[in-house]
């Protein structure tokens, strides 16, 4: 009987669930379906499906007829960029603050998860002028520094607190075998800590990857990373719903992989270890 | 434990963080301070003038400022309501034994990396068009009048979309945070005769509070500056209707040139965010000594 009753509410529940996030999930399946249409199948007042003609012309289109690629190399470059320099720095930091800590320590990382609450408004006019003054605007590295930098909170506190896990007696025994500083980060706290390290990247890849204030600001016709290249098509010419769902497809096919993967990752990293 | 030698390297290691955000937040902040005194419009350069607070005096008197105010708890309201509402009925739903709990994670998570520009203009176009979207053909299946989500309701069209995207983050940080609950508890809730109403106000809901609040105000530091989406979509209008306070600094600043203006109304974002910050702080504080 109870067994019977429990089988009954799981069929319930899975049901329930598979509808739900279908319909979560639908505006991508969709956009993902219509890059495949043509134009007017995608208008259609009948929309359809699987029931049409595939066709790939939306791809090609968009590749032959918009500098798609070099956006794209600008995406990578700019997330890919500003995420290793801010390890680069991130790693020391962190390091520090998890094994050599002081009474300092606490207000410090509080300090700089104050820094990520700033409004970009807040600074939205320097930086646009310090940019015009030094070149910046519109390149790719100005917006590498500018990822780096608003990111570079998130992972001295995401590493950090995947540092503060690792045992000090791994380090205390390496050091009692003569182990110096550069090799005890190296040959000993790095192997164990490259899960988090890991993970700090790809977390840093995605936000870089997605973020739409200081790129659709700072960029233009040279630097644009695919945000900005996607707002360009808020002003569309003629019919365009299947090349703008191709266009989007290839946008954020990228990122919804490493996404997938770092699910576990992202509340701990977004929550600053509020939630586990 | 440290040596003398370790603690100087790692006083050495800190310095370059350290120095690159005090100077990303504090220069540029004293700049926009300096800026809110000044009569400064870029088209007109070579003519500042201090004028104390007068950049303040017409930015918090604009009618621009009060309903681009308003939009914004509204946005940030709304968008809270329904994530944090839809969050827990999804954490409480994928807690279930049901077949297939990965794909539905990964299906309800997906929203989420999805890029802003996209998301607005895939559901701008594609879904709420009066003619050529989904919900206009629905309607006309139904045969009732399509409605014109971006004349009509653009703030709440606005909060559908940001809703999508934010609705993965909370049900996922919800249920992490409902996964670490005692089981034992709710069975010893069952035995007790409690029925599901009393066991999530009584149990489920207590033990979530902390995961709630982390949500609010997470989201509440990012809803605050929402952009890309006002951007893309109706470009704040028609009229203010759908300006929030960021977007109304952005053309005030970048499309107006009116650096004096904007750098107040940067300045009364930067105390409206601090204001949610200290709450936050706080919180983060506490896990940190636990």
């Amino acid at each position: 009987m109870s067994t019977n009753a429990s089988f009954r509410s799981k069929v319930f529940y899975t049901a329930l669930a598979w509808l739900i996030s279908g319909l979560i999930f639908f505006p991508i399946l969709w956009t993902f379906i219509t890059s495949f249409k043509t134009e007017a199948e995608a208008i259609s007042a009948t929309p359809s499906l699987f029931m049409f003609e595939w066709t790939l012309q939306n791809y090609s289109d968009v590749l032959a007829r918009s500098p798609y690629f070099d956006h794209f190399i600008n995406s990578v470059v700019i997330a890919l960029g500003s995420s290793v320099v801010g390890l680069l720095i991130a790693i020391p930091a962190a390091w520090s603050m998890a094994f050599v800590p002081t009474k300092r320590t606490k207000n410090l990382l509080m300090w700089m998860l104050s820094t990520k609450m700033l409004p970009p408004v807040g600074v939205l006019i320097p930086i646009y002028l310090l940019f015009r003054d030094f070149s910046l605007l519109d390149t790719k590295l100005g917006l590498v520094i500018v990822m780096t930098l608003i990111n570079l909170p998130i992972m001295v506190w995401m590493l950090y607190t995947y540092f503060r896990e690792i045992p000090h007696e791994i380090l205390e025994a390496a050091r009692m075998d003569g182990a110096s500083i550069t090799e005890e980060i190296f040959h000993v706290l790095l192997p164990i800590a490259l899960p988090g390290i890991a993970s700090t990247l790809l977390l840093n890849v995605i936000l870089a990857w997605n973020e739409a204030f200081w790129t659709l600001i700072l960029s233009a016709a040279n630097a644009a990373p695919l945000t900005a290249f996607i707002a360009s098509y808020s002003s569309p010419e003629g019919l365009f719903y299947a090349k703008l769902s191709a266009a989007s497809v290839m946008a954020i096919v990228p990122i919804l992989i490493l996404g997938w993967f770092s699910q576990k990752q992202l509340v701990r990293g977004l929550s600053f270890g509020a939630v586990k | 434990m440290a040596t003398i030698q370790s603690r100087t390297l790692a006083r050495f290691m800190l310095f370059p963080s350290v120095v690159l955000l005090l100077g990303w937040m504090i220069v540029p902040l004293c700049m926009t301070l300096y800026f809110s005194f000044l009569d400064y419009n870029l088209l007109m350069p070579g003519n500042e003038a201090f004028i104390g607070f007068l950049n303040y005096e017409f930015f918090l008197t604009d009618p621009a400022f009060i309903e681009s105010f308003f939009n914004t708890l509204l946005l940030v309201g709304g968008v809270l309501t329904i994530t944090i509402g839809g969050g827990i009925g999804l954490a409480i739903l994928l807690d279930q034994a049901i077949w297939g709990r990965n794909y539905v994670r990964i299906m309800v998570l997906a929203p989420f990396f999805v890029m802003p520009t996209v998301s607005a203009l895939v559901w701008k176009n594609m879904f709420m068009n009066p003619v050529n979207g989904l919900f206009a053909h629905l309607a006309a299946f139904f045969g009732t009048e399509p409605i014109d989500f971006f004349a009509h309701y653009p703030l709440l069209s606005i909060i559908v979309i940001v809703s999508w995207q934010w609705l993965p983050f909370a049900a996922l940080l919800l249920l992490t945070a409902i996964q670490s609950l005692d089981r034992e508890q709710l069975e010893a809730a069952d035995l007790d005769g409690a029925g599901p109403i009393s066991k999530f106000f009584y149990i489920v809901l207590p033990h979530l509070s902390r995961a709630i609040t982390a949500v609010i105000l997470i989201e509440t530091i990012f809803l605050l500056s929402i952009f890309a989406e006002i951007l893309v979509t109706t470009s704040g209008g028609p009229g203010y209707a759908s300006t929030n306070i960021t977007y109304l600094i952005y053309t005030q600043s970048l499309l107006q040139f009116d650096v004096g203006g904007g750098s107040a109304g940067g300045i009364i974002a930067v105390i409206i965010a601090n204001i949610v910050a200290i709450f936050l702080m706080r919180l983060i504080g506490k896990n940190l000594e636990g």
